[in-house]
């Protein structure tokens, strides 16, 4: 048995024992439930686990150990943005008079949270030169579908009901043609070009009177600055169409391009990306959308007004009766919102295009030192992130992309997001963030140059990687076809594995 | 910059490697027309300055006063290991699970949230987490619709409006139809779900209904017939959506008792913070049929080459980053640590203090009901109902702001959300929970009857 064996431990329900666990809750006088009809009661109590609270905190201190994080090592993994989370942000969101505030407060007892909210708002819109931004959006894929409702009920209110297709770029994120068919469109695929960019010709050819907009994630998914978007912004608005921008990767550009500004009419922005707030194992995040002035009547309901004698408000029903309506419960994730207020207020103006400068120099720091160790396809200055390919080591060694990222969890590393962008072989997608160090970045460059060699002298290290793992590579053949997706030994239904 | 390590020396050092004089040199890409002016922003603070920035904004909040307000988001007590653990950076510093091998601390917790969750709803499959009660709400309706392949979804008006105005929002984009069933009007029933209506809606041969959605208990807190609703719905051969609060199914029937076939809510009442309305968590469940067309996450139990037990996200193949335009849903990024929260609350609770919570707080709403009516306030409606209800109070909002006034949230006043129910007009919709205390309800009965009592003022 390995070090790392012992640090798997049981299941939650494999714990618990009847009888343990108890004393956090007060006991309810015993006819309590006695008006409820016998009809719409339970029949059986829920098999819930009973531990004490020291297992109950072994459990999950022993659980979180097996996790890589942003709190534990480099977390490069590309259109991520896997920068540090600041403690800070964490203390604010769990300050009392945020977290206890009832989302039907009135808004006369809620002034602190309005306040903030308002002010994010504008901060927001600045740096994404925008006229307005709505905060409700729970994450990137719910502000990617804020953004494509609002552009259908734009052409819609305008009585322009041909345009059903979406174009987006074949580089884009999986959540671009997604939205479009959640938002009732067609998606019409674009290929991009051969310098990574998109194909300004090929764009020229799809737009038409059935385009209703186009979505572009700039800087690109491989990492580059559309470097024709004036003509591409200027094609899409010459054809009736909207321009949408994915804002994954506004971590770029802060303080030298604002896509309001250069004609992007709807953005995205993922705060848990750009402004610092954790990515929570999955969630939860925050996707506030910016739009231009011509979107903002249908902005979602209700937005957060101020008054003149400088008080916050929410929006009556009704009162904006072109609004797309309720993306979701409430105003949002507001406890995320204040983790962005919280840094956005730390940096200020110059600290965020600081932060741009510094994850763009680092991007292209790491690109340099590792030309010559990997492929490096697209040979310009990269923003933020950059490709590398393993296609070259494959044909010399027969070790994989995975093989290398698999490989790279032994040296101590996350590894980078693997086999995106789909239009370059064997891709690595590489993001430093600017909240690393010079020694991490060597010494990640060093690791990867030790692990070329190690693909040349001895493949099969790589194709079993990783070693030194709590786990070795899973069996995700079984796990899709017999699916295992709840416990249910307690009632000796199952077996707890699945052969 | 306030969290970045570069020295000067620092970013010389990697310009000399790249090879270029300025930092300027790097965004050479950006055409000069597009540059953008700077940023308009206040300057940087440090963090002693911002601290004290915060506090003050979360002291405008007025937090303290005494609180009856639920309606979808619930007070409760969270034992403080909840917050101890979700503090472990290892945590919430991490990401979606790409790589297992490194992920299994949160692998397993998804897993066993989706296990706690089931052995709540009583239905086999539950998501990884979806965003909130509303999303999960649209997502099951949507779901009905793909799996029945029909165009229109029945919602009860027993639904929180805010969830059917999600399911509205959704529904336009996809081109779908979601039709109200009303309230019965009046009698023993009034406030539920109209059975006659929906048995007629059901009937509709040129518009066939792929799914019924109904809250049990209501957003007017009513406990609804549920196992009746669900028999209508699959005689119609639709599929029975049901909307739940999850400290409630401790001791109410579940969706799998009564025969749902998705059952979505939120998870807010697990541990989680008000936070003025996030993050909360989406819960979702279906039946096992149903797995290929719930969308979100899904984590797994498998093996590892070594046949040691492992998690993996898995059935990946709904999902937009592989399937793109063809995807069950374009969610990405979901509420994984709220689901964490939710099962360590559950983990920390247990069984019999999960159906403490829910019995004292059914206990203490006992106790308001009662104590309003001896100052003459009396339920709207008739039915049973758990630990909210509403209450028929006479120019409901003007006594309600008057309140705030002395310090109490008398709950919520119902024309605020749902302004076209004449029914409704004149009615404060309360909530009791565990945490509600004798003395609060005293206060706040004392000075409702006070209010009443004065008039018009």
């Amino acid at each position: 048995m390995t070090a790392a064996e012992d640090r798997l431990g049981p299941t939650l329900f494999e714990r618990s024992r009847p009888g343990r666990g108890g004393g956090k809750i007060p006991h309810p006088p015993k006819d309590a439930l006695a008006r409820i009809p016998v009809g719409g009661r339970r029949g059986e109590g829920p098999r819930l686990p009973e531990l004490s609270e020291p297992e109950l905190t072994r459990h999950y201190v022993n659980l979180s150990k097996l996790n890589y994080a942003v709190d534990t090592g480099f977390y490069p993994l590309g259109s991520c943005t896997m920068k540090y989370n600041p403690k800070i942000d964490e203390w604010a969101a769990r300050l009392n008079g945020f977290a206890a505030l009832h989302p039907f407060a009135p808004d006369a007892v809620a002034q602190g949270t309005l306040q903030l909210l308002w002010e994010l708002e504008e901060a927001l819109a600045e740096i994404g030169g925008m006229k307005a931004v709505t905060l409700q959006p729970a994450a990137g894929a719910q502000g990617e579908l804020t953004g494509i409702l609002m552009v259908r009920a734009y052409h819609r209110y305008r009585g322009d009901f041909e345009r059903t297709e979406v174009l987006v770029p074949d580089t884009a994120h999986g959540t671009n043609p997604a939205t479009a068919s959640m938002a009732g469109f067609r998606t019409v695929e674009i290929p991009s070009a051969a310098d990574g960019g998109v194909d300004i010709e090929a764009f020229r050819a799809a737009l038409g009177p059935r385009t209703a907009a186009v979505m572009i994630t700039n800087p690109s998914t491989v990492g580059l600055f559309e470097s024709r978007l004036c003509e591409l912004l200027d094609a899409v608005h010459e054809a009736g169409a909207l321009a949408y921008m994915d804002g994954a990767n506004l971590n770029a550009v802060m303080g030298r391009f604002k896509p309001g500004e250069a004609g992007f009419d709807v953005m995205h922005i993922n705060v848990h990306k750009t402004f610092g707030t954790p990515h929570g194992g999955g969630g939860p995040g925050a996707g506030p959308v910016g739009v231009g002035e011509e979107l903002v009547p249908f902005l979602p309901w209700p937005r957060v007004l101020r008054e003149a004698d400088g008080s916050f408000r929410t929006e009556r029903l009704g009162e904006r009766p072109q609004s797309i309506g309720r993306m979701r419960a409430f105003a949002g994730n507001t406890g995320v919102l204040v983790r962005a207020y919280a840094y956005i207020r730390a940096h200020g103006a110059e600290g965020l295009g600081e932060v741009s400068d510094d994850a763009v120099l680092a991007a292209n720091y790491l690109k340099s030192r590792l030309s010559g160790v990997l492929d490096v396809p697209f040979d310009r200055p990269c923003m933020h992130e950059f490709v590398a390919s393993a296609a070259t080591l494959k044909a010399e060694t027969g070790v994989r992309t995975l093989d290398l990222a698999k490989r790279l969890i032994d040296y101590g590393f996350h590894p980078p997001t693997i086999y995106f962008p789909h239009t370059v072989e064997e891709a690595l997608l590489i993001e430093p963030t600017e909240t690393e160090s010079l020694e991490t970045l060597d010494a990640f460059v060093e690791a990867l140059r030790t692990i070329v060699a190690e693909a040349h002298l001895d493949p099969e290290l790589l194709h079993s990687a990783p070693h030194s793992s709590p786990v070795r590579r899973l069996d995700e053949t079984t796990a899709a076809r017999q699916p295992n997706l709840h416990w249910k030994a307690m009632t000796g239904s199952q077996s707890p594995c699945p052969d | 910059m306030a969290y970045g390590p570069h020295t000067t020396q620092d970013r010389a050092r990697m310009l000399t490697t790249i090879g270029l004089d300025s930092v300027d040199d790097l965004f050479a890409d950006i055409p000069a027309s597009l540059r953008s002016s700077g940023l308009n922003l206040p300057p940087p603070e440090s963090e002693a300055e911002l601290s004290a920035r915060l506090r003050a904004l979360a002291d405008r909040n007025r937090v303290e006063l005494v609180s009856f307000l639920g309606a979808g988001a619930y007070r409760h007590f969270t034992p403080a290991v909840v917050d101890q653990l979700l503090l472990r950076g290892e945590f919430y510093t991490a990401y979606t699970p790409y790589q297992p091998e490194i992920s299994q601390g949160t692998l397993q917790t998804i897993y066993e949230y989706q296990s706690l969750m089931a052995e709540l709803t009583g239905l086999d499959v539950v998501s990884a987490s979806h965003y909130d009660g509303a999303t999960a709400t649209a997502e099951g309706a949507l779901m009905s619709c793909r799996a029945a392949r029909r165009e229109r979804v029945l919602v009860g008006r027993g639904v929180h409006p805010h969830y059917r105005q999600t399911i509205c929002t959704y529904f336009a984009g996809a081109s779908l139809v979601a039709d109200e069933i009303p309230f019965v009007a009046d009698g023993p029933a009034a406030g539920t779900t109209d059975l006659v209506a929906l048995q007629r809606m059901l009937a509709d041969p040129a518009h066939p209904v792929a799914g019924v959605v109904v809250a049990n208990p209501s957003f007017l807190g009513l406990l609804e017939p549920m196992a009746e609703i669900g028999r209508l719905a699959h005689t119609a051969g639709a599929l029975f959506v049901s909307v739940v609060e999850p400290v409630s199914l401790a001791v109410l029937a579940t969706p799998g008792e009564y025969g749902a076939d998705i059952a979505a809510g939120d998870g807010q009442p697990l541990g989680l913070p008000l936070s003025y309305g996030g993050p909360y968590l989406g819960i979702l469940a279906c039946r096992e049929a149903l797995v290929r067309q719930i969308p979100g996450r899904l984590v797994g139990m498998t093996a590892d080459v070594d046949g040691r037990r492992a998690f993996v996200m898995t059935l990946r193949a709904r999902e937009q980053d592989i399937r793109r335009e063809k995807a069950s849903s374009n969610i990405c990024t979901n509420q994984a640590l709220c689901a964490l929260a939710a099962a360590i609350y559950l983990a920390a609770i247990g069984p019999h203090g999960l159906r403490d919570v829910a019995a004292l707080g059914a206990a203490r709403a006992a106790q308001l009901e009662a104590a309003l009516a001896a100052v003459g306030v009396r339920r709207l409606h008739q039915g049973p109902y758990l630990n909210e209800f509403a209450i028929s109070v006479p120019r409901a909002a003007a006594v309600h702001a008057r309140l705030v006034e002395r310090g109490i949230l008398a709950g919520l006043p119902l024309a605020d959300v749902i302004p076209d129910d004449p029914s409704l007009a004149e009615a404060l919709l309360v909530c009791a929970t565990e945490v509600t205390t004798p003395e609060e309800i005293a206060v706040f009965a004392a000075a409702l009857g006070e209010e009443l009592a004065g008039g018009t003022r």
